[in-house]
């Protein structure tokens, strides 16, 4: 079996099964922007964008519209503009709760696959949780990879071991940005899918340039564009997650997606 | 193969010297043959390795202070704004000041034994060291930094941990490579610090032993102490960076026969 493509067999029957040994607790967000600038430009004014609790948030847009400000804010790496609020559905601070997966791998690398999935652990100066790291790595199929050096793996395998990096943390909210994006076809086409599987009942904002990547996995999509950039109204394609791209229905929301953003980006 | 082309040069110059003393029959106090100095390492073996000991201790030693003086400078300047603010400007300045010039201050201090110039080569290394491990403590790539804080931030409050957790799982082992590159011109100049200190006052070590030899002419005893030196400067060298390839298995390997000047220069095979 090509270890690039792990869990393509069982992609429809597990679709159902959430991955978490603890319960997570769900929980939403909704983020309020008066405007966005970023030197001297005006990206973004009254953006109003909620998360709902458990379901994955797609947020489309052409490049330089502000979505990766958005996510950058969300996790706390850009400060909340004045005038702006983030709030979360139970009323508690979210610093803490919050998993980050970049559009880079970011794997450390002098560590092996397995001590990559602890940095966290490390970090915090907690004992790290080998059963669970060994777990998580079978569940994205690199369990034989785990003493490996990320050098030595493909590109599809490095970003599932950020992948299961991410669900290591066993955070109610994942924030993800263009995590396939530097991927070939295929290895994201799986790769998606087994990420959807493994979200399931997180609080997700993936951001994406890929509309078909949004209408397979997500249950919210929005587009952003224009200028200064809008919010569309949220797309919610119906089917379970991850869907058929063959669907007539995604291909009547795929053209639709791209009309709004090739109109952005002409004007 | 990389090491059998830089021996034939090696070769190469060593007949063009003995070609060069036949051809102009030069007297041995100006420059004596290969096989002259071939026989003085051999009848003086036991003087040179006697002073070759004293010069290996004071090199290691001045090595092993300065890496870890420098590293611990390179981490206090990384940490902590104040420090960097106050001390780092002056650590600068302090570099425009000849160390060779302060040699005599050092034996006036510390007197003839290995002390000054275990102390001359720390000076020298220390430097490199600390700016190097300062650049790879500073280049953290903030992706990582930032994914660093939001692991941290499901965990204890603690400042000073955090921080601690952070160079130690981090920042530190991605700025080795640099700090790699700065031992690499430490190992290459220690030896010099050591040597010039013996010049200035000495009772012992390869570079006093050179300084004798030359003042009572005895200039073959003078080569083969060079040659014993340089020996050992290019074996420490080599020591060094083949360690530091196996400490730093995850970089990619430099596989040619170089020296740190070039580093920045080089990029693949030559």
């Amino acid at each position: 079996m090509d270890p690039d493509y792990p869990a393509s067999s069982d992609t429809a029957e597990s679709a159902s099964i959430p991955f978490a040994e603890t319960d997570i607790s769900s929980v939403g967000l909704r983020l309020r922007l008066s405007s966005l600038a970023f030197d001297g430009d005006l990206l973004l004014r009254n953006l109003d964008l909620t998360l709902p609790p458990g379901r994955i948030t797609c947020l489309l847009g052409p490049s330089g519209v502000g979505k990766t400000s958005i996510l950058r804010i969300i996790a706390g790496f850009l400060p909340i503009p004045s005038e702006s609020f983030l709030e979360t559905s139970d009323g508690q601070p979210l610093t803490g709760r919050l998993s980050y997966m970049d559009q880079r791998d970011l794997l450390l690398p002098w560590a092996r696959v397995r001590d990559n999935l602890l940095i966290g652990a490390r970090l915090r100066g907690e004992v790290p949780d080998l059963a669970r790291a060994d777990t998580l790595l079978s569940r994205v199929g690199l369990e034989k990879w785990r003493n490996t050096r990320p050098d030595t793996l493909s590109g599809g395998m490095r970003q599932r071991v950020a992948l299961a990096r991410t669900l290591m943390e066993d955070s109610p909210v994942v924030l993800m940005d263009e995590p396939f994006s530097a991927l070939d076809a295929i290895t994201k086409y799986h790769l998606q899918a087994l990420a959807a599987r493994l979200l399931a009942n997180r609080t997700v904002l993936l951001i994406t340039h890929d509309p078909m990547e949004a209408l397979r996995i997500g249950h919210d999509i929005y587009v952003l564009s224009g200028q200064p950039a809008q919010l569309s109204d949220p797309i919610r394609p119906t089917g379970k997650i991850p869907r058929n791209p063959t669907n007539d229905e995604l291909k009547r929301h795929y053209s639709a997606i791209m009309s709004a953003l090739a109109v952005s980006e002409g004007g | 193969m990389r090491l059998f082309r830089p021996l034939i040069t090696i070769a190469g110059l060593i007949c063009l010297w003995a070609v060069i003393t036949t051809v102009f029959s030069l007297p041995k106090f100006i420059l004596p043959a290969p096989l002259v100095v071939g026989k003085a390492l051999v009848t003086h073996a036991a003087l040179i390795a006697e002073n070759a000991l004293t010069t290996g201790i004071e090199i290691l030693s001045g090595l092993f202070l300065g890496v870890l003086f420098g590293m611990i400078s390179a981490l206090l300047i990384s940490a902590y704004r104040p420090v960097k603010q106050w001390v780092f400007p002056l650590l600068i300045a302090s570099q425009a000041i000849p160390v060779f010039a302060i040699a005599p201050l050092l034996v006036l201090w510390l007197g003839y034994g290995m002390a000054p110039k275990i102390v001359m080569s720390l000076l020298i290394i220390y430097f490199p060291v600390t700016v190097g491990f300062l650049d790879g403590l500073n280049r953290t790539d903030p992706a990582w930094t930032n994914l660093a804080t939001l692991l941290q931030q499901s965990g204890p409050k603690g400042r000073f941990l955090r921080l601690v957790r952070l160079y130690r799982y981090i920042k530190i082992p991605f700025a080795l490579p640099s700090l790699a590159s700065g031992i690499r011109v430490a190992a290459a100049i220690a030896p010099i610090g050591a040597v010039v200190g013996e010049w200035v006052g000495a009772s012992s070590g390869l570079g006093y032993l050179m300084l004798h030899a030359n003042a009572r002419v005895q200039t073959d005893l003078m080569f083969a102490s060079l040659l014993t030196l340089t020996f050992m400067a290019l074996a420490l060298y080599f020591l060094i960076d083949h360690g530091l390839r196996l400490a730093l298995p995850w970089l990619a390997p430099r596989a040619d026969f170089s020296f740190p000047q070039h580093q920045s220069s080089q990029s693949t095979e030559t």
